[in-house]
């Protein structure tokens, strides 16, 4: 059960002169929430976007899925979602149709894009919803819809950048037990956020400042390290030395 | 991964389709813009008023007049006295004033058998619009040489567009226009606009090639143009009676060539845009305008300055408008304009070539 569905090793990205990101080591495991935190400008992005093969690493090495982030970016790319902290459905398409679409990218055939996408409109209770635009649905719907969305493929892993930025407190709840499910299924969530009580819901959690990761470990464990209360305490006396700027 | 690219051609489609403002916009300007500069907008001068002044009204003075009258360019006044010419053209009652001299008939015969004589007709005209007054010196003294003997000196045909219809000369200035703003500004705005979403990042990130994305932006939009393609090539023979002298297979693949590169000019200006509205005023300013002042739709190219002549040769509507007039208008077979279909092909080439390059780049 224990096995290592992403592998980083020494992972460097170099612009000109700026270290964006210096040597991260870590593994995730399946069915893993592992929470990627950092400040502003830490490399979090950066980190994130070598991991989906959008971005070639200077060095260092790392496997995704069982593939190699320098060579088989192309691999990676079918075998994981994604979903950006922006709302990246499309407006002017309706709940079916962005399903369809999606599905239609990750290769499904049509067989099988109509029957997942019926199990999902079934699970969300959007049924009564399959036609309707998605520009007219409520933030938090979008939301909930663009996460079902990214794993419609059933990806080994899902990658969310920030997914409940600007969500209410309920929605947030809501999905976060989304993100639970798909867990509990086997799928591994890479998740970055900004909400410390978030980071409170992962299975572990890393800490990046000044594109190194300075800690990792269960949110308990964390907190018990640094004789901190809460999350928020950790990060913020872990990113106190911080030497970037916002 | 046949299927990932016709999801994508469909959703680019319906996009389009959803946009029911952008459509009616791009379906109806071509029309609008054919039929404003078929009819309405027009270089010929027409309806010239003219009045006479005549102290002696001899047979030689009425025939001049019933001429000018009858030609379809004139409609005549009527005589008015020597010290009216000044009001009835200040108040614009009158466009042009011909004076005959007193004993016209007389003078007018010495003038036929060569006898050195001052003037005996005196043309006043209102020259606050220029054109107006051009056309009319030249059809008014065509008209009144022509009751002298001197017929013979010049015998005038006009080639290929013998009633100088001026609709002939806009056709292809407007489907330059049009391809590039159907063209161009809508592919560009499209693929910012997923920039500036964030759709474009989720694209990225799947499977998808970015070439595909691309490729699958320009389809819907490819077909659309076809379409206006269609209904410009109609319009022009049908209504404005252009007569396609050339072949229309000819300007249809010339066209189709031209398109092509219209997508890839838009490309090219989603690459450097980041906002809708860059791109908007990207290819407003920098695509429009260059067509409008440098291609020949509204000056000719050989009355520009020199330095703009030159510049004139980097725009890709010159080439084409340039080949259209020449199979349109003066019946050359798509071979006679090879240089315009070369220097357009290569464009189309490079611009492709620049973008993808850009457009790839752009990812890391």
């Amino acid at each position: 059960m224990n096995d290592v569905v992403i592998s980083v090793h020494d992972l460097t990205k170099r612009f000109g002169t700026f270290t964006a990101v210096n040597r991260i080591c870590f593994d995730v495991f399946r069915g893993e929430i592992f929470g990627f935190l950092g400040a502003n400008g830490a490399g979090k992005t950066t980190a994130m976007r070598m991991l989906c093969g959008l971005s070639y690493p200077s060095s260092g090495h790392g496997t995704v899925a069982g593939f190699d982030v320098r060579t088989e970016g192309e691999q990676i790319k079918r075998h994981i979602g994604y979903m950006s902290q922006r709302f990246s459905l499309y407006n002017d398409l309706t709940v079916w149709e962005n399903m369809n679409l999606f599905a239609g990218i990750y290769g499904l055939s049509k067989r099988e894009t109509e029957a997942r996408s019926l199990r999902l409109l079934d699970r969300l209770d959007f049924s009564a919803e399959k036609g309707t635009l998605v520009g007219s649905l409520p933030l938090g719907w979008k939301q909930k819809l663009s996460f079902a969305i990214a794993t419609i493929h059933r990806p080994e892993v899902v990658f969310l950048d920030e997914p409940t930025g600007g969500v209410d407190p309920v929605t947030r709840r809501q999905f976060w037990e989304m993100i639970y499910e798909a867990a509990d299924h086997g799928t591994t969530i890479f998740v970055t956020t900004h909400y410390m009580d978030e980071a409170e819901y992962c299975s572990r959690v890393s800490i990046m400042v000044d594109g190194e990761i300075r800690a990792l470990d269960t949110p308990t464990r964390l907190k018990e390290q640094f004789a901190a209360q809460s999350m928020d305490e950790v990060f913020r006396l872990l990113a106190r030395g911080a030497k970037r700027g916002e | 991964m046949k299927n990932n690219f016709l999801s994508f051609v469909k959703k680019e489609s319906l996009h389009i389709l959803r946009d029911n403002r952008t459509m009616l916009i791009v379906m109806l300007i071509p029309v609008v813009l054919m039929i404003l500069f078929g009819f309405a907008i027009s270089t010929e001068v027409n309806n010239i008023r003219i009045a006479a002044v005549a102290p002696d009204r001899t047979d030689g003075v009425r025939d001049a007049v019933a001429r000018i009258a009858q030609n379809d360019y004139f409609s005549f006044y009527g005589y008015i006295g020597n010290d009216r010419i000044d009001q009835k053209l200040r108040s614009g009652e009158v466009n042009a004033v011909v004076v005959f001299a007193p004993d016209y008939d007389r003078r007018m015969a010495q003038v036929a058998a060569g006898v050195p004589s001052p003037p005996v007709i005196q043309l006043i005209l209102d020259a606050s619009n220029v054109n107006t007054a051009g056309a009319a010196t030249a059809y008014l003294q065509n008209i009144l040489l022509g009751s002298a003997s001197q017929q013979a000196l010049f015998e005038t045909r006009m080639l290929f567009n013998p009633q100088m219809k001026s609709a002939f000369n806009f056709v292809p200035g407007i489907m330059g226009l049009i391809f590039i703003l159907v063209c161009a500004m809508m592919t560009s705005v499209s693929i910012v606009r997923e920039k500036e979403a964030g759709t474009m990042e989720v694209l990225l990130v799947s499977p998808v090639r970015p070439v595909k994305i691309i490729l699958a932006k320009m389809i819907p939009y490819f077909v659309i143009s076809c379409i206006v393609l269609v209904m410009i090539l109609f319009l022009a023979y049908y209504l404005l009676e252009v007569p396609m002298s050339g072949g229309v297979a000819g300007i249809f693949s010339l066209s189709l060539l031209y398109l092509l590169l219209s997508l890839a000019l838009g490309l090219f200006v989603s690459t450097i845009a980041r906002t809708q509205v860059a791109a908007l005023l990207i290819s407003a300013m920098v695509l429009m305008l260059p067509i409008l002042m440098l291609s020949g739709l509204l000056f000719p190219i050989e009355n520009l300055p020199k330095f703009f002549q030159i510049i004139s040769n980097i725009v890709p509507a010159r080439w084409y408008i340039d080949a259209i007039r020449k199979m349109m208008i003066q019946g050359a077979p798509l071979l006679e304009v090879w240089v315009n279909g070369t220097v357009l092909f290569g464009m189309t080439v490079v611009l492709l070539g620049v973008s993808f390059k850009k457009f790839n780049d752009k990812l890391e």
